[in-house]
């Protein structure tokens, strides 16, 4: 047993040195080793709660996602309907209503039933690998065609949009100029955003809780005031309030340009009032479909609308030519800054609500760095002097091993990418404090052997022997808690989680192997007849 | 090097079984009275887990309690919980979820942090928490249920490496345990946190450890000593075990005190959590877990393997017989 072939002896040092290297780079100022490129040098990452910065938790509005997906279904549908140019091709269709999860409509003519749910069925697709149908067809009553979103297609729907979501926030932050953002899917329906080194994330939540549509659509001038003020417009129209709350507009169910055909936006200045506004540029095609539109209405108004609501609808003095337009409506610099950040990088194909948000300033952050540091060092101290006084040369050896256990946490943190955070400062503190056991076992065991009349090496390898069952039963119910802390925990605990389990494992490494290693070739060499301990 | 001293003698021969009475009743005792604190009392509940926003202020100067509160009242955002944090000059505030809509809770900070640094000039706000009503139920059904398969996970692992009366036995104790550290939160009302349920995690682990040591022990000793009865034999195990669980609980007690003293402040409740874990767990590992082997009927034949004729094998330890 104590017998420790040379191969091993190798292998345990060179596991011991790869540990502390990696470790060095955290631990040594920063000037040392900026010479050297990063993948030589990998640093650990602080979390939030210790280099400061926001974590948002965004989600995704579900039932406004489901609306969505079905108010856009009842446009393909009447495109559908209404076929190729030309009239021949029409089937005609009647009272087509919209439910939460279907749209349904009449087919005038009886045999054209099978035609239109012929249309339909190349509009839906196989949901991926579920066997399912994105939309489900049926035909009741002879001649009314339903259409329902399964709950596969609307999985799969909502799947696509968080990941387009996803790369929208992407760009969103990278307009904003946010340095090193983190942004992952999380679940079906969420998005985590870590920014790090800024404490006031309001402007960042306005930006991100815009859905920035925008629509160009043309005024509807002849209206009933007293309906619309009820919110009931002509057939064809829809009312519309103006995003600053004053008023609203009556305009046209059909969309002129929207902001897909988007080129380009920026915060200008007008150059008449001098007041902030966004100029935005279309794309060749929306720039074509302006130039007709302002052309052939000339004298009327157009609406310039943000997620739903007006913010400006002037008159059309003259044709537009070159696809550019200003769009005003009582900015100040910020919010049209915003607003060209947010229509550069797309509109969100989902609404985004801040459901959890965690702040932490870079000077608490700090602070914390700092506190954990000289409770990690007094708390290494004390546990040292501790083992010393009642072990003894054995309790120099747990110390070491000890020591090297703590740099060997951080050197695969470091290694591994992983994030340490201020929870995590009170799990490494917690292992300095459990690393210690496995060797006040081992001690304890050896004592117990030598005081039973064992000579010394047959008490060592008993020592050794007999503790590594009790060791390893114990630190696997602690590695159970610990990954389940990692599995059900979130945040904090997850942090304290990470960092028990890479202790506990480690620690097993560093107490028994490698103190038995030490004490194997202590014993080789002294052989001594008499043990105190 | 030599050890300086011995904390616990050698061959100690303490009867704790006589104290078994009194331990049941201390036992009964501590965890009515928890039940009774977290029933009565209630927890004081983080926003983890009940939503709403919790900010943490630093002022420039010292400022009195009562005129933040009747700053932060007038804004009518709710009940506001304010407590000093650490310093004269920095304080806690928690306001509940605004009720029906979640979606303002986030344009609310931004009043908060304009009032306060309105008011306080060089006012920081170093940290900002928001959670709304669904996160927050999600994180304590997590919570809950990380605790509940944690327990049961390594009841089950302890059933396995031993015998089913140990994984009743060590499930008991960490019921015990978990109820006595819940009642502390109760009764001390820090705030109940993520945190807190991090220290929790880590109690029923750590508890754990002990009982494995002292069980690994009770295992050895069943198969050496064949003739022993087994009051005496877990009172022999106790012994055995005493310097161990002194050493190396000492050892981490030392390691924690350090962090909830001068641990930051955000983190209290978890190290807090821990220490007094580490105490009841050792307490529980000494009494609850061990003494409950009696009742569930462990004993001498408890590790014998069987013959292929039902009959117990002769001695298989190797050291059995060792000198005592």
């Amino acid at each position: 047993m104590l017998n420790f072939p040379r191969w091993k002896t190798i292998a345990t040092i060179a596991t011991l040195v790869v540990g502390i290297w990696l470790a060095l780079p955290t631990l040594i100022p920063a000037s040392f080793w900026s010479s050297l490129p990063p993948s030589v040098a990998p640093k650990i990452n602080l979390g939030l709660d210790l280099a400061g910065g926001s974590h948002l938790l965004l989600e995704a509005d579900a039932n406004d996602a489901r609306q969505l997906r079905v108010e856009s279904m009842e446009r393909t549908v009447r495109d559908a309907m209404r076929g190729e140019r030309g009239s021949d091709d029409d089937i005609a269709i009647g009272d087509l209503q919209r439910t939460a999860n279907s749209v349904s409509f009449l087919v005038r003519n009886a045999t054209q039933v099978d035609a239109a749910r012929e249309r339909l069925n190349t509009l839906t697709t196989g949901a991926q690998l579920t066997g399912q149908r994105t939309w489900d067809i049926e035909v009741r009553d002879t001649t009314r065609v339903v259409v329902t979103l399964t709950e596969a297609g609307f999985d799969e729907f909502l799947r696509q949009s968080m990941v387009g979501a996803r790369d929208v926030v992407e760009r969103r932050l990278d307009g904003f100029g946010t340095r090193e953002p983190t942004i992952i899917l999380e679940g079906e329906d969420r998005i985590v955003v870590q920014v790090p080194g800024i404490d006031d994330p309001g402007a960042l939540k306005e930006l991100l809780g815009q859905t920035a549509r925008l629509e160009f659509r043309m005024v509807t001038e002849n209206f009933d005031a007293a309906e619309a003020a009820q919110g009931r417009a002509p057939v064809g129209s829809m009312v519309v309030p103006y995003a600053n709350q004053q008023g609203f507009e009556v305009v046209s169910r059909q969309v002129m340009i929207s902001g897909d055909q988007l080129e380009d936006a920026q915060q200008s200045f007008d150059q008449q009032s001098g007041s902030p506004v966004v100029t935005i540029q279309f794309n060749s095609a929306g720039a074509t479909t302006f130039s007709r539109v302002t052309r052939d209405g000339v004298g009327k108004r157009f609406a310039m609308l943000v997620d739903g609501k007006v913010l400006s609808a002037p008159v059309i003095n003259e044709p537009i030519n070159g696809g550019s337009a200003q769009i005003s409506g009582g900015f100040t610099v910020e919010s049209a800054n915003q607003l060209a950040i947010a229509l550069n990088s797309g509109a969100l194909p989902i609404e985004l609500q801040v459901v959890e948000e965690r702040t932490v300033s870079p000077e608490l952050g700090a602070d914390s760095v700092r506190r954990g540091a000289i409770a990690c060092v007094i708390a290494l101290l004390v546990v040292m002097a501790y083992m010393i006084m009642t072990y003894g040369s054995f309790g120099m050896l747990a110390n070491i091993a000890v020591i090297l256990n703590v740099l060997i946490i951080i050197g695969i943190m470091s290694f591994l990418g992983l994030t340490l955070s201020l929870p995590g400062i009170a799990g490494m503190v917690l292992t300095v404090g459990a690393a210690v056991d496995a060797n006040v076992l081992i001690n304890e065991r050896i004592r117990e052997e030598l005081r039973r009349g064992r000579n010394v090496l047959s008490a060592l390898d008993h020592g050794f022997k007999e503790a590594s069952t009790a060791i390893f039963d114990a630190n696997v119910t602690n590695v159970i808690a610990g990954a389940l802390m990692f599995t059900f925990g979130s945040g904090p605990v997850q942090g304290f989680a990470v960092v028990l389990m890479i202790g506990i494992i480690t620690s097993y490494f560093t107490a028994v192997t490698a103190t038995r290693m030490w004490v194997s070739h202590w014993y080789a060499r002294k052989r001594p007849t008499e043990l105190v301990l | 090097m030599r050890p300086l001293f011995k904390i616990v003698p050698d061959n100690t021969n303490i009867d704790f079984m006589r104290w078994r009475l009194p331990a049941i009743v201390f036992s009964a005792l501590l965890v009515l009275g928890s039940l009774t604190a977290i029933f009565v009392q209630g927890f004081n509940w983080g926003v983890d887990f009940v939503g709403g926003k919790s900010f943490h202020v630093v002022l420039e100067e010292p400022v009195p309690i009562d005129q933040l509160r009747a700053r932060v009242d007038s804004l009518n955002l709710g009940d506001a919980t304010i407590q000093e944090f650490g310093a004269p000059n920095e304080f806690s505030v928690r306001l509940p979820l605004p009720p029906g809509d979640d979606s303002q809770s986030s344009a609310q900070v931004e009043q908060v942090r304009a009032a306060i640094v309105a008011a306080y000039p060089g006012a920081r706000l170093d940290s900002v928490e928001t959670v709304s009503g669904k996160v927050s139920q999600e994180l304590a059904t997590d919570g809950a249920l990380a605790l509940l398969i944690a327990m049961l996970g390594i009841s089950l692992y302890i059933w396995f490496r031993f015998e089913w009366q140990f994984g009743v036995g060590a499930l008991v104790s960490l019921v015990h345990d978990l109820i006595i550290t819940l009642g502390f939160f109760a009764v001390t009302q820090i705030e109940f946190s993520l945190n807190a349920v991090a220290a929790l995690l880590t109690l029923i682990g750590y508890s754990l450890n002990d009982t494995v040591v002292v069980y690994d022990r009770i295992r050895e000793n069943l198969r050496k000593y064949r003739k022993m009865e087994i009051e005496p034999l877990l009172n022999l195990s106790v012994n055995e075990t005493l310097s161990r669980t002194v050493a190396t609980n000492g050892a981490v007690l030392l390691a924690v005190i350090g962090m909830v003293i001068i641990g930051p402040p955000s983190i209290f409740a978890l190290t807090a959590g821990i220490l007094f874990g580490v105490v009841i767990g050792t307490y529980s590992s000494i009494y609850v877990a061990r003494f409950l082997l009696v009742p569930l009927g462990v004993g001498p034949d408890s590790f014998i393997p069987l013959e292929e004729d039902g009959k117990p094998k002769k001695a298989i330890d190797e050291n059995a017989g060792a000198v005592v």
